[in-house]
């Protein structure tokens, strides 16, 4: 017994990594809480060219490592269940689990939000070598942009092509938007995900509905 | 008002759609289809504006974007006043509100007008630089009355109603110009399945068929250009843009195309509609298909009301049913302005004569005119014309065959109209906007595009090429030449019939020469807006402005928003002669963007009130909404400030926050402060690197303060840095750091120590930061900690950090301060950051828990002499000029940012500004932060300036002043004397001291 | 307005996404310590502004975050190729 306490004690971990979240009686408040978006959804109009939902509360984790490093990039999808996208500016999903390529060392990783911590904690299990997991839950929430003039508002604020000759679905690229930056997901023909910075989520949804507003904006709940 | 000079029948304007319109408070009726100058002209309106320089009468010549004269202001309210509208290209609506923009006191009757021979003599080519240069005192006065006088228009003096936005647009091809080169390009493009724009500045497509006879296809142009844009509109990957200018050509392919969506609508836009689009449009390639503008003769008096470009007066007749005049003179150096002439005759009104500058001109229209019974006069010019608000006559006579001078008597011809036509000038502005030098061509007489770097084409006009079956066939060369350079297959098209009429030679004469010497003749415009005359030119170039950039400069040709659309070559023309050098040899200037006058509601997009910058907000800022919180501006985050209490000031409110927090207990939302999660073997190894102090040894479980430093070894920014595990640290920066911090750790990474295994990634957002500090806090932390935690003295020192669940929710508490007291800094994953915060509050009613924002926390940490970099900071002082030397490790092994920058001869040098405290012997007086300090307050000016201070607050806890500043060898000179003389007079008197006004020895944070 | 090869991303973008650092090539010397003042001064303080081709170094600031390096003709404003960081230009002044 007392071999193996020896054993724990010489493999002190190396990051620290903890469950931030707490028990459910605590409500998280997303980003957009502020907004009442439930509200707005019930009183608001039904159609319209450009559909808004926040996706809140979700889990979102970094990922960086070495994409040359085989025995990486086995281990990490080993803990996904799915494996990274290596190619630049693609994005894979699986069930509920979607990776978005971020840079040839970087991933972002979205998950249910009370799956953040097991998720996170299985990379750790798996991963060896240099390596690095952030847990950004509270820094980001998603933005689901749909309907018939969702490339119209997207043209008023983005400087990327999204025409689908050069945007299909599956692509994403960290770019700007409006005065801020996103990034930015084709995730239908006509629908689009948007991961945003928690601080300047207000912003952005404020240009989304002036952007949007000669379409017509419905918001869901 | 009738119009009487509208034709019966003819044009494309709709005659069962009058429309009511007012131009200077008058009344005036014009239809459907009009633009504000085609019905100017139909209710015989002469004058529409005075000129910049002599207040002279001026009327409309122009039927485009190149009209010099009819430059309008618009707007039927205060908010809609738009200014620099032409009138050429304004489409009429009912209620348009329009008004000249020269013009003061009256367009008819002015001031300036009889001031005018004194007005001309004051403002002489050069006047910007002879009259306002010296004595600048004057400046402002003499702008003030030229503005007015000139009538530059004006801006609305409240919000505009309207939305603007931009677009951004990528394409395969961007045509610009939808005459029938650019059609047929474009319809090339898009039969190949390119991504196309096809943008025209006119609400209708055509260009040059618009406003011709000709057939095409074997039908009436305007049928084959319908048939065009509907195939072109129903194409998806085609953007067809009609009133929409491209007004500039940027590098790598960039357009910016400004889109007039309801300007021809209304004076507002209707409800919910965007008025005007900016279009950035990235293309990988162009194809300029940009017409030519005819251009006018300079002759004696040309600026006179009725003297007009002969193919605008052929555009008013056939475009709009218009016939500008009843008696007309046309003066022509080419077979082409026949046209106008028949045009004028066909309508029914007397063509006085063709006075033709060539000896012998045979071509086909020629002859037309001749069967038409029209006198053709030939070796013969029109030298000048009499009249003053409009054309009453003519002088003609005959000149030398290479129009140099006048050879023979003048004749007198009664008009009242003259159309004038010098041949065509490419329109090639946007392809000089990359910086392409036009080239002359002898047989075009004009400058075509020249050598660029751009991926670009040219069809039609542009080329020189000015008949209808060219600029088709080069049209759709362009066509399948874009789409060979954009790898995809040609395709078929078919290249409509047209008529082709015989020409015979242009001459080339631009400055028609007088019986008198140019400087005593009539005057001679050259440029109309800027009014330039070619005697002003001759006397630039007498002065010795050779270069005709100079010339430009000097004389204003070309300036603002006119860009030389009519004037440039014929003044380049003039300066080539006086020269005694050819065009080419004279060269010609480039001209900028934008083409045309864009609106700053364009620029500006949506942009503005509440999207003017995007406001950053904590997890917490609504509770500070709530709670009355005032807001300051960190970067772009709103902080708040203070919180003051219902009729408090805001130093009553401080004080209140100051003694709270040093008495009790006061809470500061951190949130702001930039965040970067560092994980890697080599993490400590970097740290060392990118800050001055060593970090081989921090332990798990402890924080340090870091200076970061430039290579020059000037502080850039600050924070604290806690070892999370053997591999894992939390960097803290600066709120505005946050970004620059980053990219500076990544620069070094990626660029000089990629080897180090090290990883970077900002939770700037992902944590909400509380810091509760005071006397009480550990016992409000004690309160809400689940679990067996200890915070004690003991057991969680200062500069520990330990994980606990703080109100339920797992928490990285830092026992760091910036306050001096006791400190406790909760982090919690930002979802419930808001709940941890309130839960706060509610335990720590019983102390008198006091919220306070980034004004008690700079008095706070004055108090104890913490910089704030960036503030006590400015890229000019290194740690030892802080008297921070403890913050910086001169032994690590490795030579760290900044380490070397500070051996520098001059950052070691004695009498550097050093910081120090400031104590004023009045302690009621607070110091204006900027305040410069003296030794001798007796100096005579200007006094030896010894420092500044960077830092200055009312201490409530202390009951008097605190600053921090800077002072040459300051740390060397405590207790001694520096003043601060003050703007006001005051000479304020203060003492050096250390900059720890309180709890020096750090008693009250080791509790 | 520059549109801009990401050697990374492997895609043209705007120029707003990306930043400007200056020259490239620049190497931190290996042993600051011993560098004279002029030694450092130059490392420091002496660009290079060449009328032509001129190496610079770029950050795809708002996208993937890399560093690399471009040949830019300052006359033209023509990017003439891109390369990652540790590479060397393969269009150089005469």
């Amino acid at each position: 017994m007392s071999d193996v306490k020896q054993e724990a004690a010489t493999v002190a971990p190396t990051v620290a990594v903890m469950d931030q979240l707490p028990d459910a009686s605590i409500q998280g408040q997303s980003p957009l809480f502020h907004a009442d978006l439930a509200t707005v959804a019930k009183n608001g109009p039904k159609t319209g060219g450009v559909t808004f939902k926040e996706e809140a509360l979700m889990g979102q984790i970094t990922l960086r490592l070495n994409a040359e490093n085989a025995e990486q990039l086995k281990a990490a999808e080993k803990a996904l269940g799915v494996a990274l996208p290596t190619q630049p500016l693609t994005s894979v999903v699986k069930g509920e689990v979607s990776v978005r390529w971020m840079s040839p060392d970087e991933w972002l990783i979205v998950v249910p939000g009370l799956k953040a911590f097991e998720v996170e904690s299985a990379l750790h299990a798996e991963l060896s070598g240099h390596y690095q997991v952030v847990n950004i839950s509270g820094g980001w929430t998603i933005f689901k942009l749909s309907g018939a003039n969702v490339v119209d508002v997207l043209k008023k604020s983005t400087i990327v092509d999204v025409h689908p000759s050069v945007f299909p679905v599956g692509k994403v690229v960290s770019t700007t938007f409006a005065k801020s930056s996103a990034i930015i997901r084709r995730s239908g023909e006509s629908e689009f995900e948007l991961v945003v910075r928690r601080s300047f989520s207000d912003y952005l949804w404020l240009w989304i509905q002036d952007a949007s507003r000669e379409f017509g904006l419905v918001v869901e709940a | 008002m009738s119009q009487k000079n509208r034709l019966q029948s003819g044009g494309r304007i709709d005659r069962s759609k009058p429309l009511t319109f007012t131009y200077n408070g008058k009344q005036f009726e014009g239809f459907a289809g009009d633009t504000l100058a085609s019905a100017l002209l139909a209710n015989g309106v002469d004058i529409i504006g005075r000129s910049f320089k002599y207040s002279r009468p001026r009327g409309i010549v122009a039927a485009g974007a190149e009209e010099p004269n009819a430059v309008m202001q618009l707007g039927a309210t205060e908010a809609t006043q738009v200014p620099n509208v032409r009138a050429t290209q304004q489409e009429l609506f009912s209620g348009l509100v329009s008004g000249s923009t020269n013009g003061w006191p009256s367009v008819d009757n002015d001031i300036m007008g009889l001031l005018g021979k004194v007005g001309g003599k004051m403002m002489p080519p050069g006047f910007y630089y002879k009259t306002f240069m010296y004595p600048a005192t004057m400046w402002e006065t003499y702008e003030k009355v030229i503005r007015k006088a000139a009538g530059l228009g004006r801006s609305p003096n409240e919000y505009d109603p309207d939305t603007y936005d931009k677009v951004n647009q990528h394409a395969d091809l961007v045509v610009v110009g939808a005459g029938p080169a650019g059609l047929i390009a474009a319809l090339t493009a898009a039969r190949g399945g390119a991504r196309v724009i096809i943008a025209d500045e006119q609400n209708e497509f055509g260009g040059s068929l618009l406003s011709s006879k000709e057939s095409v296809d074997g039908k009436a142009a305007g049928a084959w250009v319908a048939g065009v844009v509907k195939e072109l509109e129903a194409n998806e990957n085609v953007i067809v843009l009609p009133r929409s200018t491209v007004n500039g050509y940027h590098d790598h392919n960039f357009l910016t195309i400004h889109q007039r969506m309801t300007d021809h609508i209304a004076d507002r836009a209707p409800n919910g509609q965007v008025r005007q689009r900016y279009h950035r449009v990235r293309s990988k390639w162009v194809v300029l298909a940009t017409g030519a503008h005819e251009r006018p003769l300079v002759f004696g008096n040309n600026d006179v009301p009725g003297c007009m470009v002969a193919n605008a007066v052929s555009t008013y007749i056939n475009r709009y049913g218009v016939v500008p005049g009843n008696e007309l003179v046309l003066m022509t150096t080419n077979d082409n302005a026949y046209r106008t002439a028949i045009d004028w005759h066909d309508a029914g009104r007397k063509v006085q004569a063709i006075v033709d500058t060539r000896k012998n001109p045979t071509g086909a229209l020629v002859e037309a005119a001749r069967e038409r019974g029209i006198t053709v006069m030939t070796g013969s010019a029109v030298i000048d014309v009499q009249g003053s608000k409009r054309v009453t006559g003519v002088s003609v006579a005959p000149i030398s065959e290479d129009g140099s001078k006048v050879t023979g008597s003048v004749k007198k011809l009664s008009a009242d109209t003259v159309a004038s036509s010098g041949g065509w000038s490419p329109v090639i502005h946007l392809s000089c906007h990359t910086g392409s030098k036009p080239v002359w061509n002898e047989d075009v007489l004009g400058f075509l595009p020249g050598k660029t770097v751009q991926k670009q084409l040219t069809a039609g006009a542009i080329n020189g090429t000015f008949n209808t079956a060219g600029a088709l066939e080069e049209g759709k060369k362009a066509g399948l030449e874009a789409l060979s350079k954009l790898g995809l297959s040609a395709v078929e098209v078919e290249v409509p019939a047209t008529t082709e009429v015989k020409e015979s030679k242009a001459m080339a004469l631009f400055h028609v020469p007088h019986t008198k010497p140019t400087s005593q003749a009539p005057k001679q415009f050259v440029d109309y807006q800027n009014d330039v005359t070619a005697a002003g030119i001759e006397l630039a170039c007498r002065e010795g402005f050779e270069s005709i950039e100079h010339v430009k400069r000097y004389t204003a040709m070309g300036f603002g928003t006119d860009q030389g659309k009519l004037g440039n070559i014929n003044g380049m023309a003039v300066a080539a002669k006086v020269l005694n050098q050819t065009i080419p040899q004279t060269g010609t200037t480039i001209f900028r963007p934008n083409y045309t006058p864009i609106t700053f509601g364009a620029i500006a997009g949506r942009d503005c009130g509440a999207l003017f910058d995007p406001e950053r907000y904590s997890a917490m800022h609504k509770w500070h909404l709530e709670n009355g919180a005032k807001f300051e501006d960190v970067g772009q985050w709103k902080r708040p400030w203070y919180f003051p209490k219902a009729g408090e000031s805001m130093q009553e409110a401080l004080n209140r926050e100051c003694l709270a927090t040093r008495e009790s207990i006061g809470i500061l939302d951190a949130s702001t402060l930039g965040k970067i999660d560092i994980q890697g073997k080599d993490a400590r190894e970097f740290l060392g690197r990118v800050y001055s102090n060593a970090w081989a040894k921090l332990p798990v479980g402890k924080c340090r303060y870091g200076l970061m430093l430039k290579e020059d070894g000037m502080v850039f920014d600050d924070g604290v840095t806690s070892c999370l595990a053997e591999n894992h640290f939390l960097m803290t920066t600066t709120s505005g750091g946050a970004a620059t911090v980053l990219n500076w750790l990544e620069f070094y990474h990626q660029t000089e120590w990629p080897e180090l295994e090290v990883y970077f990634t900002s939770v700037t957002d992902h944590w909400a930061t509380m810091t509760i500090s005071g006397p009480n806090s550990r016992k409000l932390l004690e309160e809400l900690i689940d679990g067996d935690v200890d915070v004690s003295k003991d057991s969680f020192k200062f500069m520990d950090w330990k994980p606990m669940s703080v109100a339920g929710v797992p928490a990285r508490v830092f026992r760091i301060s910036f306050t001096g007291e006791l400190s406790f800094e909760i982090n919690v994953q930002a979802n419930y950051g808001l709940h941890v915060w309130e839960k706060l509050f509610e335990h720590g009613a019983k102390y008198d828990l006091t919220p306070y924002g980034t004004e008690t926390m700079h008095i706070l940490r004055a108090e104890k002499g913490f910089i704030i970099a960036g503030q006590d900071t400015d890229g000019s002082v290194h740690p030892y000029d802080l008297g921070m030397g403890w913050a910086v490790s001169m032994n690590k092994p490795f030579s760290f940012i900044g380490k070397r920058g500070m051996q520098r001869e001059d950052c070691v040098r004695a009498e550097r500004k050093q910081m120090v405290g400031i104590k004023t012997i009045d302690p009621n007086v607070v110091l204006p932060e900027g305040a410069q300090a003296v030794f001798d307050p007796t100096a005579s000016i200007p006094m030896p300036m010894v420092g500044h201070i960077s830092s200055s607050y009312w201490s409530a806890c202390l009951g008097r002043s605190v600053a921090l500043g800077f002072v040459k060898g300051g740390l060397d000179k405590m207790g001694e004397k520096v003043y601060y003389p003050l703007v006001d007079g005051r000479i304020v008197e203060a003492e050096i001291c250390s900059p720890i006004f309180l709890d020096p020895k750090g008693e009250r944070q080791n509790v | 307005m520059f549109y801009i090869y990401c050697p990374y991303c492997g895609e043209h973008r705007e120029e707003e996404e990306f930043h400007n650092h200056g020259q490239a090539h620049i190497e931190r010397p290996a042993d600051p310590d011993s560098c004279t003042d002029e030694e450092w001064g130059n490392y420091m303080f002496f660009r290079k502004s060449p009328k032509g081709l001129h190496h610079e170094i770029w950050d795809h600031v708002a996208g993937c975050r890399k560093f690399f390096n471009v040949t830019r003709d300052t006359v033209t404003y023509e990017i003439k190729e891109v390369y990652k960081m540790g590479e060397q230009p393969k269009v150089v002044a005469e």
